[in-house]
């Protein structure tokens, strides 16, 4: 596999959260906004790729049957650090994720990724596709939020283009649900062609 | 081929068909369309129409363009969801409104899940409360300005549904007794016209007339509707009688909040409710639980609609211990 | 790939992992704990300049606590040239729809409201979160009213504020929040005689 398709691979192919259906409770949760969505995405990303390349660097020291806590226990402290950042220089951003940043720790394409990719491979690849699959997350994340933004708030990254409000269902968690579902759905009819 | 085709016994059937069967619950749906124009006018047939061509429209082009598969339009399915839709909207809501539940009925509620049959979930009530939760402001505001065409004379009704104007007085710390004093309610006029509620709820008289239809053309059976009236009627019974200045009393209950109009027209909807008898009633029992639970308990003044889209879901599970009888199985006796 | 697991190596990898990374935490906490505190501090006096008549001095210095009901509430004194020019309130009521608001709430030194600004809230998107100044004007027609003369409850109860369309809850938790401020800052005028 070349180091160019370990990064594109999330976008399309492997999409975390289209095609993977990975780190659900974050999708639905976060991407009210396009801006909200792309922050929790480059959040995520930012904890992945130091995972990922921590993870694939100490695999060969840990024991087998610990493994899983030991993963864990180094992606709590990067999602710690992401938090004790955020909260720092952007606190703005913070308010409105803060509750979904420590839910980092528990979203399973971290964990997935560690187990299925980085466990099994070099540092630098691991590296390559946390920032792949990260960007994957980011850019599913974005779309959604994008697309509630604008039914829901008749808004586009925070720039209002009607007056009043719009669709308040696809603000609420009700309207997560149904426009991922159509996301879903037009993606994989997309990838289907891209693919093929 | 066509001749060679064998179809499971019983091979006699009767004249009904999807289609026959529509018509006669868009005719049983006549005396409370036309107490709406007569109270609202134009408007109560300007959002039936709107509601039925968007309905019909939405559901051909899905079918011919997306599923590509048989158009089933003529069937009155897509026009009766958007017939009830409009019955469960506000008199003076706007058309797009309208648009925007019919596109969401048909759309998401229907056609997302195959068409007709297979829908798990009551269309025209997704619509309503796809509308209800997105459009809060215009949904929950029912004053009318009636035609003068239709009767002259009256001036615009302002109107919070009797249930609106309870929940609103008890949460300001008043007595039933109190509210009672200041709003006319009268069990009789609520019977043939009420005081404030959506196109279809006006007057619960017509909608009776409806359902004795439906029961003479066998088209509906009596124990959805029956169930959800008597929990309604128990359930506030046993609150009303714990304390009658919080609760309100068993008949007001029933006659408000649209649950005549859903227990009869929407959670009989045969796609989205128990085939036996059995499940039936359990269904039945289970809205009406629901319903008083979040009128009383919840944010919503009324909760009949999420109370069947609640129990829609259950219906997979009903219908899977509760099998109808099968044709020609021995009933066992005593 | 990873090693056989025995006892002694589980252990010690663990221990390992969970020291190295307490201390590269501890590391990260010390370097961000100073920028945190500014952020948050520069949050609440953005929020106390936002409500209270100009004023020279550094009120999150001054805060202090008042009881008022059962609640700790803080308060923000604002003063130029040595005199009080007002008091920034942080109030909170757990009566919204969606739990807690947190209000500040500034008065000016005879009792009137400049200005109010949410501070955190559970509010529905499109309805009760229009008490905020930058999606509604709902919560502008408190500046320059003094509750002493103003029915601090929304009109359907026969008070003077008029409520946010569909959201006469949350328009009942503002207003609540808001005389919790008011009666703090009664309290305070009656100390200071």
């Amino acid at each position: 596999m070349s180091r160019l398709s370990i990064i594109t691979k999330g976008i399309i192919k492997e999409n975390p959260t289209f095609v993977l259906l990975l780190g659900m409770c974050p999708t639905l949760g976060t991407t009210t906004s396009a801006i909200n969505g792309m922050g929790m995405g480059l959040a995520t990303t930012a904890v992945l790729f130091l995972s990922n390349m921590f993870i694939s660097l100490l695999a060969g020291l840990i024991p087998a049957k610990v493994r899983i806590p030991a993963y864990i226990v180094i992606i709590a402290s990067f999602v710690t650090l992401v938090q004790l950042v955020m909260q720092a220089y952007m606190s703005s951003l913070y308010e409105t994720l803060g509750l979904f940043i420590p839910l980092i720790v528990v979203n399973c394409i971290v964990l997935g990724r560690a187990e299925a990719f980085a466990s099994k491979n070099g540092v630098l690849d691991s590296g390559l596709d946390g920032i792949g699959m990260g960007l994957g997350f980011t850019c599913s994340l974005t779309l959604l939020g994008l697309v509630r933004e604008i039914l829901g708030s008749g808004s586009a990254f925070g720039y209002k283009f009607i007056d009043g409000d719009g669709i308040l269902i696809f603000v609420l968690a009700p309207g997560a649900f149904i426009a991922l579902g159509y996301l879903i759905v037009l993606f994989n009819k997309f990838r289907s062609k891209v693919l093929k | 081929m066509k001749r060679l085709l064998v179809s499971p016994s019983p091979h006699i059937h009767g004249d009904e068909s999807t289609g026959s069967l529509m018509r006669d619950v868009i005719i049983a749906l006549s005396p409370s369309l036309l107490v709406s124009i007569y109270f609202f006018g134009f408007s109560a047939i300007k959002l039936a129409l709107v509601g039925a061509l968007t309905c019909v429209a939405v559901e051909y082009l899905i079918q011919k363009y997306l599923m590509k598969t048989k158009v089933t339009i003529g069937d009155y399915s897509a026009a009766l969801t958007g017939v009830l839709l409009a019955l469960n909207l506000p008199p003076n809501a706007p058309w797009w409104i309208m648009f925007i539940g019919s596109v969401v009925a048909i759309g998401i509620a229907k056609m997302t899940f195959g068409g007709l049959g297979q829908n798990l979930f009551n269309p025209a009530l997704v619509g309503r409360v796809f509308l209800l939760i997105s459009f809060p402001v215009i949904m929950t505001d029912y004053t009318t300005i009636p035609d003068s065409w239709f009767r002259p004379g009256v001036d615009a009704v302002t109107g919070a549904t009797p249930l609106a104007i309870v929940k609103e007085g008890l949460a300001k710390g008043m007595t039933l007794t109190e509210i009672y004093g200041q709003n006319d309610f009268s069990y009789l006029e609520m019977l043939y016209t009420k005081i404030g509620g959506s196109v279809g709820e006006v007057s619960a008289l017509a909608l009776l007339l409806g359902f004795a239809y439906l029961l003479y053309r066998k088209v509906i059976k009596p124990h959805i509707p029956l169930a959800i009236i008597g929990t309604v009627m128990v359930f506030s019974g046993i609150l009303w009688l714990v304390n009658p200045e919080q609760y309100t009393d068993p008949v007001f209950s029933v006659l408000t909040g649209g649950v005549l109009l859903g227990s009869i027209f929407m959670a009989t909807d045969y796609v989205t409710s128990p085939m036996s008898n059995k499940g039936m009633i359990i269904y039945g029992i289970g809205i009406g639980v629901i319903t008083v639970l979040i009128r009383n308990f919840g944010a919503y003044p009324e909760g009949i609609s999420f109370a069947i889209l609640i129990m829609n879901s259950t219906v997979p599970l009903l219908n899977k211990y509760f099998k109808p009888v099968r044709f020609g199985k021995e009933v066992k006796h005593g | 790939m990873a090693k056989e697991s025995s006892f002694k190596n589980m252990v010690l990898t663990l221990t390992i992992v969970c020291l190295v990374t307490s201390a590269f935490l501890a590391v990260a906490y010390s370097v961000t704990k100073d920028p945190i505190e500014a952020a948050n501090k520069a949050k609440i006096n953005n929020a106390i300049a936002g409500v209270l008549p100009e004023f020279d001095n550094n009120p999150s210095d001054d805060v202090f606590m008042v009881e008022s009901e059962g609640k700790q509430i803080k308060v923000y004194p604002a003063s130029k040239d040595g005199k009080t020019v007002g008091y920034a309130v942080e109030s909170f009521t757990n009566k919204g729809f969606g739990g807690t608001i947190v209000l500040m709430v500034g008065f000016e030194a005879d009792g009137k409201i400049f200005n109010t600004s949410v501070i955190s809230h559970a509010e529905t998107p499109g309805l009760g979160d229009k008490m905020q100044q930058s999606k509604s004007d709902f919560s502008l027609q408190f500046n320059g009213k003094n509750p002493a003369d103003f029915n601090l409850s929304v009109k359907k109860d026969g008070g003077d504020v008029d409520a946010i369309t569909a959201s006469t809850i949350t328009s009942r938790a503002f207003c609540d929040a808001v005389a919790t401020a008011y009666k703090v800052f009664e309290k305070i005028k009656e100390d200071k005689k």
